[in-house]
């Protein structure tokens, strides 16, 4: 049998040592994924660390300088929700709010939402090849059903999708991942936290061995004014994005004096396209303008067949997101197209 | 002899083991504890054609609490002949036999089976058996092997799936000279049954050959019938029971695999035994199968249909010809003088498929109802006109009356109710904001059969009624629908009257299928209540000084749980007393319902409805939402119209499933099945789901049998794929020439 180790960190100094004296050890936090991923026998850890007690870690508070601190070990659910969230970054609550479904949202904690695996069907078949789950095997996706697969940022080896939607907010709102391990603190820039596969697509991100991540601030600027979340899927709830946007505007009258995009279900991390935003500063916000922006975020955006609908997809969302932002409350449940 | 019939017919009663599931103490297959169980896992070829070169168990049968690893190498010696695996819904061919050699015919063919003393070892025991395969070439996309087509092979299924009728008149010339004419061709991928339900056995091995079995299946004495052909046993030494079932959908029509290896196993160890699948292998069998359709509908200037041709290519195994009618249907519907159907079958390196929900007819009306709504807009005929135009009140396909046909209502009713008159005809002509808004309808016809069906009826000590049948209920209603016929049939409160079900010892049942469970049974029940009730009288006749003496059948009244003279209300005998004079005996009688087939003959038999559907899809992004659905359906008598409308919401929810998103996902490069699992394939969720309506037409029968019921499991999803299709075409001029519509392609 695959018997494990079970050990309860008691503080995130304690979780440290303990992932670190324990040889093959995992974080286990709200589990909706290592344990599926366990269950699917595509992992094997012999030892579990529970961070669900690290208490110093569960709270989202308000920092000096008006920096908002998400706590990893806080839930989903309880940050969507959070006053200040749903006041200061609606954006990433709506984008919290799109994903998976109650009980899991009730269950996934912050720090897990930001590591959760791909949703590729053939990562997820353990008796089928495939380069992130095993390197060198092949990648029968490129040639097989790739409905779901990335368009932008793909690699020979792996054209699979990083699937969070809490994870294309953060990126939007250019938060920063606190990560603490053996060798002391760091602080990682979203965009430097997830990569692309590259030819090592068994690796998702930048945290290093025996680290664990404990916070993940929100700049103050929260763009609470001029903002919107849209995800388009196969149903309305309940699975993952094929295409999702996050779009935030500072404006002056209709002029965009800053504009942040992120595209999720496209690359094996949140697309951003700094050019992009850097087009559309000064402009006026049009549908047009947000056509242009979309081609330059889309620029060489490849399909693999089955998802070769992504790349115009994906423009026809970044415009209609755009409109959608310049007017939040038209925003639906479920992050639908509006009305 | 007189009981008020419409008591407890008729009314809208809640199920009565309700409580029992929603409090989760409705006991499934699954879930029985015994004494002394091992637990059985299944191992499945992850190859998809080829062989089994060896296999090495040696670290399984390490592991502790292991007790045996089973395979072809090492199995129990099993019957000879294919016939003995051949179950009630075998399709002709050679059924499929687990562990039966070293041959793999399709991906996930279960190959090995670890028994140990806990789920958990079994589960763990069988990651680590591990073989060495010969890898053959391996064919499993029907659009690339269509080559391969051809007609089915004849079996004992065909009597009941029989092949298309002949060609009548000429259809390519009428074709040619047509005014209007349509070609289409329609393709549709695999879905599989998913009940919620997993299936599983546990098997209770009690010695000299005998076997208590509680398994997730539709049918109890198909399944006994299956387990003492195989393993030599006696019939009446093997009990399959399934008091509960968590839905089949058609799954659960032919025994499955976790039965055999999970009886080859008790028998085998000489244990009680427990086999549960997981999700992944419910994708492991039964299937409905892919499908491509052509057909050509001519019609002349006023709409009237002077050709229909219809042909069908679906996929069956490399072993068994899986047939499902598809070509024939639009001909039960509409006459033509000139028709040409053919149907062929594709062998694939895939299981057989299975019936799922209205198989067959809800493909076939998917591709007739959208190539009759491309007529309409090519004649500029309103497609509901174009459907009166060319309305039957006989099956223009068997020249027969039909024993009752109120389409026409469905029709009407369910247009009123949706408003159907407020359509503007062009397509992309209706907008609400960023959504185009699309009305579309079609047409549902499903069979309406009866099966002979024996039931037991008994009044006990107490004076209550006790009834035994071996049907299941499937989440359907059957023992909530069965005790309101039989209180009515004796006169009896409900809570007076017990239906004993779900157990292959009770009087015979087909298997749970073909919406035929209300019918088969029902009129079971009435046959029996009839016989009973004359029992009943004669008993009372034999008492002392009985007032009955000189009563005639139709001078007393069964009420209440007494008898009395219809001239004296208040000279009664109740049950109990009768019992009492019997010293205590039961009185009880077993009888026979069948169809009268004589009679029948001459007639065809059919449930219709009618659903019309209004979409919305967004103008820029393609999303699609079925805001509004209303489905009429002409089903002869409804027995219980709350269950009965359960049936047909679930149903229509399953029609915009079909519409716009189930399907399993075939890789053809690996041969299997990528989506094997609830997250990824995809049923509709609570937000895709919004105002559904239905409507039961009037539709007395005389006829069809002596309830006058059709059943009502399938129709309400016939029409609906293609009241959704249309209704997409209205809003967005788009017409998808496939199932499911996934929203991108509306952009
Ligand atoms: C059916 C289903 C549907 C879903 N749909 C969506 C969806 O539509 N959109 C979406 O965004 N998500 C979706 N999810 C994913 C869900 O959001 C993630 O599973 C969840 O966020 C993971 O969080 P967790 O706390 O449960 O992580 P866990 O499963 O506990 O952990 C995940 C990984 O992170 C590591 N880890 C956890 N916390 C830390 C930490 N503090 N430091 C270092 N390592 C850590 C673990 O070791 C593990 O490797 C879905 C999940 C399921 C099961």
């Amino acid at each position: 049998m695959n018997n494990f180790e079970y050990k309860q960190a008691g503080n995130t100094k304690n979780a440290i040592e303990l992932i670190n004296n324990t040889p093959d050890a995992a974080f286990v936090a709200g589990g909706t994924n290592l344990i599926d991923l366990w269950k699917y026998d595509l992992t094997h850890p012999s030892g579990l660390i529970d961070i669900n007690h690290l208490n110093e870690n569960a709270e989202i508070t308000t920092l000096k300088d008006k920096k908002v601190r998400l706590g990893a070990a806080a839930r989903n659910a309880d940050t969507a929700y959070h006053p200040i969230i749903e006041g200061r970054y609606p954006l990433l609550s709506k984008a919290i709010l799109a994903g998976a479904s109650a009980q899991i949202r009730n269950m996934a904690s912050n720090g897990g939402n930001l590591l959760q695996r791909t949703r590729c069907y053939y990562f997820y078949d353990a008796d089928v090849p495939c380069n992130k789950r095993e390197p060198g095997s092949g990648c029968p996706a490129k040639e097989g059903y790739n409905r779901i697969h990335a368009i932008l940022g793909t690699s020979e080896e792996c054209i699979a999708v990083f699937p969070s939607d809490m994870c294309i907010a953060l990126a939007a709102l250019e938060a920063v991942v606190n990560v603490s391990g053996p060798n002391g603190d760091r602080s990682i820039p979203f965009e430097d936290f997830h990569r692309l596969p590259g030819d090592r697509p068994d690796i998702d991100n930048t945290l290093g061995k025996g680290e664990i991540i404990t916070s993940i601030d929100l700049p103050e600027e929260g763009f609470s004014e001029h903002y919107s979340y849209l995800k388009l899927r196969d149903r309305h709830s309940y699975a993952f994005a094929l295409v999702s946007v996050a779009t935030a505007f500072k404006l002056n009258g209709n002029v965009i004096e800053s504009a942040r995009i992120a595209l999720g279900g496209v690359s094996h991390k949140p697309w951003r396209s700094i050019e992009a935003e850097a087009f559309l500063k000064d402009k006026e916000a049009t549908a047009e303008n947000f056509a242009a922006a979309a081609d330059l975020i889309l620029r060489g955006a490849k399909g693999f067949g089955s998802n070769d609908f992504k790349i115009q997809l994906a423009k026809k969302a970044i415009i209609r997101n755009g409109l959608m932002a310049l007017n939040p409350e038209s925003q639906l449940p479920g992050a639908l197209p509006s009305a | 002899m007189k009981m008020d019939k419409n008591i407890n017919v008729g009314q809208p009663i809640s199920r009565l083991e309700g409580k029992q599931k929603v409090t989760g103490t409705a006991k499934y297959a699954a879930e029985y504890e015994v004494n002394n169980l091992l637990y059985a896992y299944v191992v499945n070829s992850t190859i998809t054609k080829g062989k089994i070169l060896s296999i090495d168990t040696s670290k399984a049968l390490a592991l502790p609490g292991v007790i045996e690893v089973l395979s072809h190498e090492n199995r129990t010696k099993l019957a000879w002949f294919d016939v003995q695996y051949a179950d009630m819904d075998a399709p002709p061919g050679t059924v499929f036999k687990p562990f039966y050699d070293e041959n793999i015919l399709y991906n996930g063919q279960p190959i090995a089976l670890v028994v140990a003393e806990s789920f958990e070892m079994a589960r763990f025991a069988a990651t680590q058996v591990t073989f060495q395969y010969k890898e053959e070439p391996f064919k499993t996309c029907l659009k690339d092997n269509l080559g391969l087509a051809r007609t089915a092979k004849k079996g004992f299924a065909t009597a009941l799936k029989p092949p298309p009728p002949p060609p009548t008149g000429n259809f390519e010339k009428a074709y040619e000279s047509a005014a209007a004419k349509v070609e289409t061709t329609y393709s549709h991928g695999t879905e599989h049954h998913n009940p919620l339900e997993l299936f599983a056995t546990t098997t209770i091995y009690q010695g000299d050959g005998k076997l208590t079995i509680y398994d997730k299946t539709q049918g109890t004495i198909n399944n006994q019938l299956y387990v003492a052909n195989i393993f030599g046993l006696k019939y009446k030494n093997v009990r399959v029971l399934a008091p509960f079932v968590g839905g089949g959908f058609g799954s659960g029509l032919r025994p499955q695999y976790q039965l055999f290896l999970c009886v080859m196993a008790a028998l085998h160890l000489k244990r009680n035994v427990k086999l549960v699948l997981e999700r992944k292998q419910m994708f492991s069998f039964a299937h409905r199968p892919p499908t491509i359709q052509n057909l050509r509908f001519s019609a002349d200037i006023n709409g009237k249909l002077t050709g229909l041709n219809h042909s069908s290519k679906s996929e069956t195994s490399s072993f068994e010809d899986y047939f499902e009618p598809i070509a024939s249907w639009s001909h039960r519907l509409y006459p033509a003088p000139n028709t040409l159907f053919e149907q062929e079958l594709v062998p694939l390196d895939v299981h057989t498929p299975l019936d799922m929900r209205a198989p067959g007819g809800s493909t076939a009306l998917h591709a007739i109802e959208c190539t009759m709504d491309e007529l309409a807009y090519q004649l500029k005929i309103d497609p509901l006109e174009l459907r009166l135009i060319n309305y039957s009140e006989m099956d223009p396909s068997a020249k027969k009356p039909y024993t009752s046909k109120a389409l026409r209502a469905c029709y009407l009713e369910a247009a009123e109710k949706f408003g159907w008159d407020k359509r503007k005809p062009e397509p992309r002509s209706m907008e609400r904001g960023n959504k185009l808004v699309g009305y579309g309808m079609a047409t549902g016809i499903w069979d309406s059969l009866q099966f002979p069906s024996r039931v037991e009826a008994m009044i006990n000590a107490d004076g209550k009624m006790v009834l035994n049948n071996a049907v299941t209920d499937i989440g359907t209603g059957t023992l909530t629908v069965m005790t309101q016929i039989a209180a009515d049939q004796l006169g009896l409160n409900m809570e007076d009257v017990d239906f004993q079900y779900g157990d292959s010892k009770k009087p015979f049942s087909m298997f749970q299928g073909g919406s035929a469970m209300t019918s088969s049974t029902g009129v079971a029940i009435v046959v029996a209540a009839k016989e009973l009730r004359k029992k009943l009288l004669k008993k009372a006749k034999e008492m002392t000084d009985s007032p009955f003496k000189k009563a005639e059948d139709d001078q007393v009244t069964f009420q209440n749980g007494t008898i009395f003279l219809n001239s004296d209300p208040n000279t009664l005998v109740t049950f109990k007393e009768l019992i009492a004079f019997n010293k205590g005996k039961t009185i009880k009688t077993t009888n026979m319902g069948k169809p009268h087939m004589l009679k029948l003959k001459n007639y065809s038999l059919a449930t219709h409805s009618a659903s019309f559907v209004e979409v919305e899809v967004d103008k820029d992004l393609g999303v699609v939402t079925v805001t509004r659905a209303v489905t009429a359906v002409a089903a002869g008598k409804i027995i219980n119209p709350k269950t009965a409308k359960s049936q047909v919401y679930g149903s229509m929810v399953w029609g915009i499933s079909k519409a716009l998103h189930e399907e399993t996902i075939m890789d053809p490069n690996l041969g299997k099945y990528m989506n094997s699992n609830l997250g990824e394939y995809h049923l509709p969720v609570h937000a895709d789901i919004k105002q559904l309506e239905v409507i039961f037409a009037d539709e007395p029968d005389e006829l069809i049998n002596e309830l006058g019921v059709k059943g009502v499991g399938e129709i309400g999803l016939v029409g609906m794929p293609a009241a959704i299709s249309n209704a997409i075409f209205h809003a967005t001029g788009k017409r998808i020439y496939k199932l499911p519509i996934h929203f991108n392609e509306l952009i």
